[in-house]
Formats: C-alpha cells, structure tokens, sequence
C-alpha cells in the first residue's frame, strides 16, 4: 500500500514522512486500555494508551502495530490525543497524522507498523495519552461457512489478548464488546471474566515488547453483514440549484452462506427463528433536506421502502427485494437531490463542494467505493481534497446538450467504512455565464428552425428557373387559373338564368309582367357584361399551348351556355307574351314545350362539361 | 373583390393556425392521456411481449444493427435457440433504437428504457395525426380533425398504447393509419410522389407487424370493387399497381416475411387484383383507340382467349395453394378466415386470450360510443359515394368482421370506428350549426362567411325550396358527382353554388338544432370520461405489478420483479429455467437467464415438452427438465393472493398442448366429471401432477376458491429455492441425482411428523 498524505488539519502543519529508519525509542505503555467491539460486522478497537518516555531523546514518534492478518483487513485508523483528564470523546481530539512504515530489522516478522507523529517530541519523563481507533472488516469469520436457514449465524473472531506492540506494556485490559446472544465459546485464559455481553481480559502486568497471547471468541451474531462488493456513488453539481447523488449498489450478504431450501413458509412463519442471520432492511440516513428520493434497481421502481425526515437529517428505509440470506446478492440503485447552497461554497473566487464521502447507509462495509463528482461543463481548476489516501482520475461525462463534456472527479477508496463518512471538498473555477449556454443552445436551436420552416415555405424551391418543365408548370398554374375563372363566369351567367327562370314562376303566380320584363333586362344586361368578361380568359387561353387540351370544352361549354340564354331568352318572352296575350295555362306549355326541352338538356350538358373543367 | 380575395385568404390563414394548433393539442392529449401508468405506476415496460422487444433494443443499441440482423440468441428455446434477426418483426426495435440513437447523438441521456416506455405514446400521436390526413382527405379538415380527437383516446388503441406497452401495435397503427392516408391521397391526386411514400409507408408497415395483410387484402379489395362498380381511373391504376411492385419487393427484403411476400396465400389477392387492373387499364385504352363497333369484336375476341387463359391460370394457382399443407395460409390467418379453425387445430393458438373472440361488452368497452356513431358515419360516407369514402366503408366493414374473429383485431377496428364517427359528427354538427346559422339572420349577416358568397345566396330567395322535382333531382345529381370528385382538399373549402343550394335544403328547425347539439356534446363527453377512465383504470395496469385496493389502503404486488431479480443476482449466469411459456420473455429480459420456451412459441412440441413436464408426476417431470439441463423451476401460483392468471389455471392449455404432441397425457385424467378442480374430489393425476404440487403451498386457494385437495407432501427430486413475498412466483431446483434415493425415504418420514401440520396451522394465521 502506497500512501500519499492528505491530511487537513487546523491546528498541525502538513507533514509527509518518507520513510526513515526507525529506533525503537524508550518509550514505555504506562497503561493499555483497549475495547473491543462485536456486535457489528465491523470490528472497532479501541486503545488509549498512556505513553511515557523513559529514555533521554526526545520522542517525536509512536509506534503501532498491527498482525499482517488483521492489518490486511484494516480499514481505518486514527491517534488522537487525549489531553483531557477525563473520558474525552475521541472525535474531540484531533487525529494524529500518521504513515505506514517499513518494520525495522529487529522487529518480528509479519507485522505492519504504522507510526504516529506527534505534535511536539515527548520529552523525558514526559508522559501522554493517545486513543487510538481502529478499524476492521471482514475479520469476523462465519463458522461453519455454510448454515441451513434454520441456524443461527456463528462466528469466530481471533486476537491476542495481550497489546501487540513494540514497547513494553506495564498494565493492561481487554474489554471485548458481544452482541446480546449466545456465546459458543471463548478462550479461557487467566483473568477472565464474562459479565452480561461483555467479556473481560486482564487486568496483564508488565508484559514485554510483541507478546503474543492468542484467544478466539466464537459466538453468535446476526446482524446484518452487509458488505457493498462495489458502490458508486456519482454527485453531479448544478449551477441551477441542485446536486443530485445517485448511488449504485452491489450488495451482498457477507456472512454465513446459506444451503439447502428456502421455505418462505418457515420464514413468514417465524422470520428471526428461520432465518435470523438474513437481512430485511437497510437504513440510509440522508442529509436534511434531501428530496426527489428514488430507490430502484435495473428493472424498475421497487415499492418496499419508506421516507421520513425532520430539519437534522432524512431517514430512507430501504428493504430489498427479497431478504438476504448469506451469499445471496442483491444490486439497486438510490438516488436524491439536495439543495445546492448547502454543499457548495465559494472562497476567493473559487467554488467548493463540501459534501460526505462514503455511503449514508449503517454499518456498511464497502470494498470498493467509487466516488464521482460531475462539476458543470466549463469547470476549471479541479483539485480534490480528502482526508484519507484515495486514487484519483479525471473522465468526461456527456450530458443534457453537452458539447465539451463535463469534468468528473473521480476518487476510488478500498475498503471503506462509516468511519470514512468525513467531508471532502472539491475545488473548481466556473464561470456564472456558461450557466446561460444550454437555454441559449435550446432558444437558438428552436429560433433557426422556425426561420428555416418560414424560409421554406416562402422560398420557391425549384432548382431551375427556366427549365422547360418548370415553365410548362408555370404556364399550366396560369391555365389553371383561367379555366378556373371561366368556370365561375359560367357559373355566374347559370345563376342569372335562374333569375330568369324564377322571374317567370314570379309571373305565374302574381301575373305581374311589367316585373317580369323588368327582370329580363337586368339579366341580360348582366349576361352580355358577363359575356364580355368571358373574353379575355378565352383570349388567354386560345394563345396558351398548355390549354389546346381543354380549350374544345371549355369553347363548348361557352357555346352551349350561348345557345342556353338564348333559348331561356326566347322561352321568356314567349312566356311574357303569352301572358300579354293572357293565354291558358296549357297553352303556353305547349308553346314552351320544345324550349323547355332543349332547356333541360342543354342545362345538363353544361353541367356535365362544367364538372368536367372543374376537374382540372 | 380584392378586399374579399384578402379577406378569405387571411381566414385561410387564419383557419390554418387554428387547425395545427388543434392539432398539436390533439397530440398533446394523445401522448398525456396514455401517461397514466407511469403515473400511477412506475416508468417500466409492461406485461410479456414488450419485454422481449425491449429486450432485441437493448441489444441492438448496445451492439449495432449488423448484429441484430445475425443475431442468433441462445438465451432461450434452450437447446434450440432463436435466429431473433430473421424471427422479428424489426420495425418497433428499429424505430426505438434510431430515437435513442438521435437522443444520445444530441448528448440527451435517456436510456434506452425510457425510450422504449414512451414509443408508444409518441406514435399514437403520430397517429392521430395520420387519422387527421386520412380522414380529411375523405371529408375534409372538420371531418379530419374530429376523428383525430376520437383517435386520440379510443380506449382500444389506448389498452396497447399505454407508456410502457412497447409493442409492435403501438407504431403499426399508426403505419396502417399512414398507408391508408397515403393510398387515398394517391387515388384522389393520381401523384407518382405519394404512390412511391405509400409504398414506403407499406414498408414500414411490414417491418413494424403482422397485421400487414390486412393492408395487402384490403387494398385490393377496395380496388376490385373501385372497378367492379365502374370508378377505374389512371388515379386507381397509379395508386393501386406501383404499390403492389415497390411494396412486395420492399416487403421482401424484411427477413421475417422474405419470400413469403410473394409465396403465401395472404399475397395472392393483391396479384390476382394486379393482374386484373392491367387488364382493365388494357381495355381502356383500346376503347378509346378504337372505334365502339371496333372494340365490340375485340371484346369478343379478347373475351374468348382471355378466358382460356385465366382458367388456366386460376387452375395453376389453385393447385399451387391446395399443394401446401395449410393451403398456403398461416395458422393465425386461417384462424381468421375460419374462427373455429385454431380451436380445432392449433391449441397454442387458442389458448392465447387475445386471440378469442370478443364479446358483446368488450365492444363498448373498446370502442365506447362509436359504436353507435359508426352506423351514421357509414350513412354520410354514401352521400355522396367517393372513392375514399368507399374505401373507408370497405375498411369499416372487414374491421368489423375481423375484431369479431379475434379480440386482438379490435385494434384495426378502432381507427376505422373513429374516422367514420368523426365523419358522422362533424357532418352532424355541419348540418345543426349551419340550421343555427341560417334561422339567425342576426348572425348569418355578421358572420363573414355568408357575405362572402352571399352574393348568390341573398339575391336567391327562398323560392329555391319550391324548384321542380326534375330540377332538383338533377342538381342532385350533379352535385353528387361534383363533390365526389372533389377530392383535393382545395376544392372542398369552396363548394360551388350548386351545393350551397342543396345545403340549404337540409334546414333544420332550430330548437331541434340546438337540442341535437347539445346531445351530441353530451355523446362526445360521456365518450371522454369514458376514455380517459379506461386509460386510467382498466389498461394502466403493467401487469407486472398486481395492487390491490382494500380497507388498510394499497397493497402492492411486486413478486415478478422479485422472483426475476432473485434469479437474476443469485444463479449462475448459464442456468437454465424452465417455466410455462408466459413467462419465457419476462425471464430473459428481466433476470437474463437462459429459458427452455418462451411467448414467442414457434416451436409447438418444444412448448408441448414442458407442458407435458409440468403435468408429469415428479420424478417423470424431474426427468424431462434434467433432459433438458434445466436448473430451476419457476411456476406462477395465485392462490394465496387471489391472482387468476396464474398457472393452476393455464394448466389445462398445457395439458392440452401436452397431450397434442405426447398422447400418453389425456385431458380427461385431469378432469373429474369433466369438471376442473383441485380440491380433494380431484383426480390422482391431477394431485400428483409437478405443476400442481410445486404451486401448492396454502391450504386454501383464493382464485378458486376451494380447498386444495393434496396438502402435506414433501418434494423428493426438486428443492424449493425461492418463493416470492406473497407466494406468487415460487422457484424450485432440481435436486442432484445422487440425493433421490436418500430423498425417497425422507419422505416417508415426513409424512408421519405431527410438526409439519402444526406449522400449516401457524400459517392460517399469518395476516399475509
């Protein structure tokens, strides 16, 4: 494990210790406190240890070591210093900065030594108390590795029950932490002691430098084990007010493994009987004011989850699918908004992110924690800054109407535990005008395509203007036209013979023939009006090329609707006369017989050809 | 006149805007009215088939399309496999990938889910839109704009095209619907331009769905009866011939249908109607080359060879058909033909619900008010009788008959149901406001509409009514003709004089008018509430998630989703899981674990394998899945939730498709008195069955309500795995060989332990 140092701190200047060779100083452990916690799946160690220096140099670094087997499953580590008489809570302290270091010669093998720089150098005589954290993960071994659904979840758990360490210890104890169950077995050595959940080692006496006591605990626990074999957490920033986290999960259940059958009639029956070990549900604790929550996984929204929050923090209640037995696996997906102005600060024209690292979930174990921080496109100047060694990367992320791509941080951390909950910060420039881009993209986009659909439809498309087909389309609109207007000309004249027509029905029923003969000179005023109109269109169309189709028709129809008004004309004044004459009924049908005759079919016909040009 | 001219164009205009605006929202509504599901639900593909094309997107976005084309998919119909690439209708998964493809190229992140959840939505209101032309080229804009509204919530195509039902009706009806468009817009503009569009709307049609054929009949049938009845024009020829030659030759090029476009018998009508129309378009134009005294001896001539020929071609083609085994038509197709054939041949077939016919209720329920409407929209499309309109009718009527074959056809049915309801409509209220119109002289002279041809109108006095009865007939007539011809869109927003007078004839009294209005708009608005009601209640359901209301508020039902996330994140990526074929594309697509048979059911004996299995007894069943290096066992059991589909129920379609394969399962074993039950008067054959003993796990069975007859047992040769929250989905593992022996006589030990029975008791109690 390479260790780069990123330690912030308020009070204590940044140090970075390259490796050196290491004396064992004079120090001795006045005193050796340590506890240890069970009752989860992960394992705390706690240790406050009095240090005094009994040698004559000045001590500027302590010492800690670890068994290679438990140092593999390390996952956090901190030395505080307890500068209070009384029980300082730990997280009162600041943290010691500290540096993995190769063993010295004389030191046994397989042991990992870290050692803890101190503020100022340890005087003679002087003495000091240091609590020192440690964390642990996957060190609590399931015996036996596979249980039925009936069984209960046992576990194994090994450590020496004298303080591995390279000075001499005067006094010490272990307080070992159980959860409340049974207990199978544990290692009987002197000064043991079990009260209620706890089991208690020592108080040992001057022990030597690297004494090794070993003692296994074996003892039920079923808690949930679950362990996240990959979590990304993505933390995308915008400008616009929100910072939206989507975590990725890979859980599974790191305990016992189940075989045999599954009977969900046993587990409804009696759930913490069949199947104890198993998990339901998890709990997320999400910061204040988180909203638009979501829980899902790759096939859809799933429903068994529960949302309830106050002004501190936001409890999600999550429960997968199906409960997790030992080795079962599970994969969702969690998501929220959280308003922007809570996490993201500006200072000296820079901008941070100040936002929690790890999972929100409880007791988690995690292997492998991804954290990808999006900061909006046109971000400059990135530099993160964790308090704990990660990897780092940089990837681009395309997005909503993105064209550059968005700068994404991107830190790795193995083995992370709540412990790693600390906030980190993310540095970056960005310019408040590039907020407007995307609107802009979007409003210009939209306005370019209004303009080019108006251009279209003005702008006349055709590739050539004097292309012979053009023309002849020209030409045939222009014919269209034309035709179009001897039709409503005909129509018009049609309309006037029905004057004619209902002035004469005027007569039968009134007799009135002064009206009648009235009637007859407005309409044929108004036919030979409508006849001079028809002859410019006719002109036209006589000249044109494109019309020699339909010029016989529509000559035709003039013709006929010629031939027509004289006949109604002729019809007319043989009714008028008649009535001047004041003949029988009869006898002026018989007289309009043959008129009304050819009437009828010529109307006909000029319907026919009229329908025939409207065609056109 | 100019001041006219000016005036009429800017309420050309101004009409223009108002009809895309209506337009748009038509759109608008289209899309929000099918939003319920992701609304009350979630955003999540819905039911069977929709996984699985979401299942070929997500393979074809993720791997391109020159693999989805070779795409040879060994997750199911294990040990078989499927060629997906040539077994596909593509044209749903293609349109849904180039969306996600445009999206994604814009750099807009939708995934492909999402994609696929609101294709259906959009194409409805492409849809619509398509209703809209259709019908506006058959009776204009007013006509067109009411049946896109009608379209836009027909619950019938509301039930296949809700968000989240992505499947290949979605976008086919809205390609139907487009063809169609384009086919009339041909025939009425005789335009080469739409006659190619219509045959690449065809085409589309054909890569987005079976029902294809109904387009390939239906076109030819409209033909045929276009020149049977006398209306052959160049138009029909232009509209009718270069669909047939661009469209096979398009249709051939879709793999799933390949040579089938020109082999099966589905295609021959169109041939026979192409053949047929050159003919007649060769006797056409010898008659007007040639002299009437001429072509009477060329007929004669002609219709002597003629018919030698054809008769020999008929033979040929006839022995062609009658030389295929199911006489060159597809099992569905037949089925179609003759509704009692899949019953009798093809239990796979009958035994998909969709595939029964429809009752009574289903009608009103689908198509609603329309139903009534239609009738009158028939009745308008008569007068006058055009060449689209007779198309409409002849759609009308096939659609009908289809629906009542097959609930599924329903979907054809309501496109049709809705443009001659609108027609109906809109010359309804064409007819009430324009009585309203002219008995309110007040508003007839405000009203720019009358002043503008008023010159005809208000010098004519109302002595029109009283024109002899030979004129009239003849205006009749005449107007008939003219407006049948007036089929570009242009000439139907200036009527000539001719039909303003008849318009005027049909005045009616006001009051009447104005009561028929209001009815009308209270029909439109029961038929709205209705819509929107089964949008939201009665097709909104994904399937997947079953909830339920009662009096402690809502329950949900995720059991599906959770069997299928079980298998997916707790096997081996490579094990095999055999469960009824309902369940086949759901396993694939949501847990990727490879199946034995799946909904797509091309293969009868391999479906009948596991049904047979599924009806075995245990260690028979346990033989057949090992065969076939089957894993798991997923049944479906409803019993402790009251869920019906489950498949105690479909069990007697697996027997039934069993025993059509393996005759030693009989359906009558399972059956007592001819009776289906499962309680203690069931048949040991029944009890003893794998599907059967696998479901049971309650004493008492909610769906139907009995109690199951065969309680304490104890598996021998499976071990129950996994069973869902509330039992629905129950996962069992085949048990190695080597442990049946030492199985066998753990059973005949359990049947003596008093626990087991104590614990069934404890289970009665249990409030799920």
């Amino acid at each position: 494990m390479k260790m780069k140092l990123n330690l912030f701190s308020f009070l204590f200047t940044f140090t970075i210790l390259s490796s050196h060779v290491l004396s064992i100083s004079d120090l001795i452990l006045t005193k050796v406190d340590r506890r240890i916690d069970l009752s989860t799946q992960i394992v705390r160690t706690t240790t406050t240890l009095k240090v005094e220096n009994a040698g004559s140099d000045i001590v500027s670094e302590i010492l800690l070591s670890f068994p290679e087997n438990h140092a593999i499953h390390l996952a956090y580590l901190s030395a505080t210093l307890n500068e209070g008489r009384g029980k300082a809570k730990p997280s009162s302290g600041v943290s010691l900065p500290y540096d993995e270091v190769v063993s010295p010669k004389d030191f046994p093998n397989s042991l990992k030594v870290y050692s803890v720089t101190l503020p100022k150098g340890l005087g003679k005589g002087d003495s000091l108390t240091l609590d020192v954290l440690a964390v642990f993960t996957h060190i609590l071994q399931p015996f036996p590795e596979k249980i039925t659904q009936a069984d209960i979840q046992l576990l194994l758990f090994q450590e020496s029950a004298h303080y591995l360490t390279p000075y001499p210890v005067k006094v010490q104890s272990l307080t070992v932490k159980l959860p409340d169950a049974r207990i199978e077995s544990y290692s009987k050595l002197e000064n043991t002691k079990l009260q209620g959940s706890e089991l208690k080692y020592g108080p040992y006496q001057n022990i030597p430098p690297f004494a090794y006591l070993p003692m296994v605990i074996h003892f039920e626990n079923n808690q949930p084990f679950a362990v996240a074999k990959e979590l990304v957490r993505e933390i995308e920033i915008s400008h616009w007010g929100n910072v939206q986290i989507t975590e990725h999960y890979n859980l599974v259940h790191g305990g016992a493994e189940s075989k045999g059958e599954f009977s969900r009639l046993d587990y409804q029956a009696r759930p913490y009987v069949r199947g104890a070990s198993a998990f339901r549900r998890l709990v997320a604790k999400l910061p204040p004011r988180a909203h638009s929550v979501y829980y899902r996984d790759e096939i859809g929204n799933i429903s068994t989850s529960n949302l309830w929050g106050d002004s501190k923090k936001t409890q999600l209640e999550i429960e997968p699918r199906y409960p997790i037995f030992g080795g079962w696996k599970i994969a969702f997906t969690i998501g929220y908004g959280l308003p922007l102005q809570d996490f993201l600060f500006g200072i000296d024209g820079k901008r941070f992110l100040n936002i929690s690292f790890g999972s929100p979930i409880n007791e988690l174990v995690i292997d492998t924690l991804i954290v990808k921080v999006v900061l909006p496109e046109g971000s400059k100047d990135i530099s993160p800054s964790v308090p704990f060694p990660v990897k780092q990367r940089h990837e681009t992320k395309f997005s909503h109407l993105d064209i550059a791509g968005r700068p994404v941080v991107v830190l790795e951390k193995n083995n992370a535990v709540p412990e790693h909950n600390e906030h980190f910060q993310v540095y970056y420039k960005f310019n408040r005008l590039s907020m407007l881009r995307e609107p802009l993209m979007l409003i210009f986009g939209f306005f370019f395509l209004f303009v080019a659909s108006i251009v279209y439809m003005h702008a006349d498309l055709s590739i050539s203007k004097t292309s012979a087909s053009y023309l002849a389309k020209i030409q045939w609109e222009e014919v269209q036209a034309t035709i179009h207007q001897v039709h409503t000309i005909i129509s018009r004249c049609l309309t006037t013979h029905d004057k004619l027509e209902a002035s004469l029905r005027d007569l039968s029923r009134t007799g009135d023939i002064q009206a009648c003969k009235a009637t007859r000179k407005s309409v044929d005023s108004s036919l030979k009006e409508l006849t001079k109109e028809l002859k410019s269109p006719v002109t036209f169309l006589q000249s044109s090329p494109q019309a020699t189709q339909i010029l016989p028709k529509v000559e035709e129809v003039i013709a006929k609707e010629r031939d027509l008004q004289e006949r109604l004309m002729a019809k007319h004044s043989t009714v008028v006369d008649c009535y001047e004459k004041k003949l029988g009924g009869r006898e002026i049908e018989n007289r309009v017989a043959s008129h009304q005759q050819k009437i009828t079919a010529l109307r006909q016909e000029i319907d026919d050809l009229m329908d025939l040009i409207d065609e056109i | 006149m100019a001041a006219t001219d000016a005036q009429t164009s800017l309420r050309h205009a101004f009409g223009n805007v108002l009809a895309f605006f209506i337009l748009i929202l038509i759109g608008v509504l289209a899309f929000s009215i099918r939003l319920f599901s992701v609304i009350k639900y979630e955003s999540v593909i819905h039911e069977f088939d929709p996984y699985f094309n979401y299942r070929v997107t997500q393979f074809l976005t993720k791997n391109g399309i020159y693999d989805f084309w070779n795409w040879f998919d060994d997750r199911t119909w294990y040990p078989l496999g499927r060629v997906i690439g040539g077994t596909v209708y593509p044209g749903l998964t293609l349109t849904a990938g180039t969306l996600w493809w445009i999206l994604n190229s814009l750099n807009i992140p939708l995934s492909v889910e999402t994609v696929c959840v609101f294709t259906a939505p959009i194409f409805s209101a492409f849809a619509s839109w398509a209703t809209y032309l259709l019908t506006k080229e058959v009776k204009g804009p007013g006509a067109g704009l009411t049946a896109a509204v009608l379209l836009a919530m027909v619950p019938s195509y509301i039930s296949r095209s809700v968000a989240g039902s992505y499947d290949n009706e979605a976008v086919a009806i809205f390609a139907l619907i487009f063809t169609f468009y384009l086919y009339i817009k041909t025939l009425n503009t005789g335009s080469l331009f739409y006659a190619t569009l219509n045959s690449i709307a065809y085409f589309y049609m054909v890569c987005s769905w079976g029902g294809y054929t109904f387009i390939i009949n239906l076109i030819p049938m409209h033909a045929l009866l276009c020149i049977v009845t006398g209306r052959y024009s160049s138009r029909l020829y232009i509209a009718y011939a270069p669909l047939i030659v661009l469209g096979t030759l398009l249709a051939a090029l879709v793999p799933v249908v390949g040579f089938n476009a020109v082999m099966t018998s589905e295609h021959f009508a169109s041939f026979l109607v192409f053949i047929l129309i050159h003919v007649v378009a060769l006797v056409y134009y010898i008659k007007g080359i040639l002299s009437p005294k001429m072509f009477k001896v060329a007929v004669a001539l002609v219709v002597s060879g003629g018919l030698a020929v054809c008769f020999a071609m008929i033979a040929v083609l006839v022995a062609m058909v009658a030389s295929s085994p199911t006489m060159g038509w597809s099992g569905r197709s037949l089925s179609l033909l003759d509704p009692t054939y899949a019953s009798k041949y093809i239990p796979i077939i009958a035994s998909v619900s969709e595939h029964q016919p429809p009752t009574w209720p289903s009608y009103f329920m689908d198509i609603n008010v329309l139903a009534f409407l239609v009738p009158a929209g028939i009745i308008a499309c008569f007068s006058p009788l055009s060449d689209a309109s007779s198309f409409v009718i002849l759609y009308i009527v096939t659609s009908v008959y289809f629906s009542g074959v097959m609930v599924r056809l329903m979907l054809v049915l309501a496109p049709a149901a809705c443009i001659l309801s609108g027609i109906a409509l809109s010359q309804a209220f064409d007819v009430f406001t324009r009585s309203i119109k002219l008995q309110l002289p007040s508003l007839s002279i405000d009203s720019p509409v009358d002043a503008g041809d008023g010159s005809s109108e208000s010098v004519v006095p109302d002595d029109t009514v009283k024109t002899d009865k030979t004129e009239d007939t003849q205006k009749e007539r005449t107007s008939k003709k003219s407006r049948s011809r007036k089929s570009s869109s242009e000439s139907v927003e200036k009527p000539s004089s001719k039909s303003q007078i008849k318009k005027r004839l049909s005045v009616l009294p006001l009051e009447t008018s104005i009561i028929a209005i209001v009815l009308l708009v209270l029909l439109g608005a029961f038929y709205v509430v209705h819509s929107v009601w089964a949008a939201a209640e009665a097709y909104s359901a994904p399937s997947i998630v079953l909830t339920s209301h009662s009096h402690d508020g809502l329950h949900v039902f995720d059991d599906f989703r959770e069997a299928y996330a079980w298998l997916s994140h707790n096997t081996e990526v490579d094990d095999k899981v055999a469960s009824w074929w309902d369940y086949g594309y759901q396993t694939t697509a949501m847990a990727n674990r490879t199946v034995i048979v799946d909904n797509n059911t091309w293969n009868n004996t391999h479906i009948a394998t596991v049904g047979t299995a599924m009806s075995s007894p245990e260690k028979a069943a346990w033989e057949i899945f090992h065969s076939l290096d089957v894993k798991y066992v997923l049944v479906v059991f409803g019993g402790l939730v009251g869920y019906p589909s489950d498949d105690i129920n479909k069990f007697l379609w697996m027997v039934r498709i069993g025993g059509g394969v393996f005759p030693h399962i009989k359906e009558p074993d399972y059956l007592r008195d001819g009776q289906y039950r499962i309680d203690n008067m069931a048949t040991p054959t029944m009890l003893n069955c794998l599907i059967f003993v696998e479901t049971d796990g309650k004493a008492f069975d909610r769906v139907r309500r009995t109690e199951i007859g065969k309680k304490h047992f104890k598996l021998t040769h499976f071990e129950e795995v996994f069973t869902t929250h509330h039992w629905m989905v129950r996962i069992y593992k085949l048990k190695p060989p080597k442990n049946r022996i030492r199985g066998k006589t753990k059973k005949s030990k359990s049947k003596a332990n008093p626990k087991t029975v104590s614990k069934r008791k404890e289970l009665k109690r249990n409030p799920f």
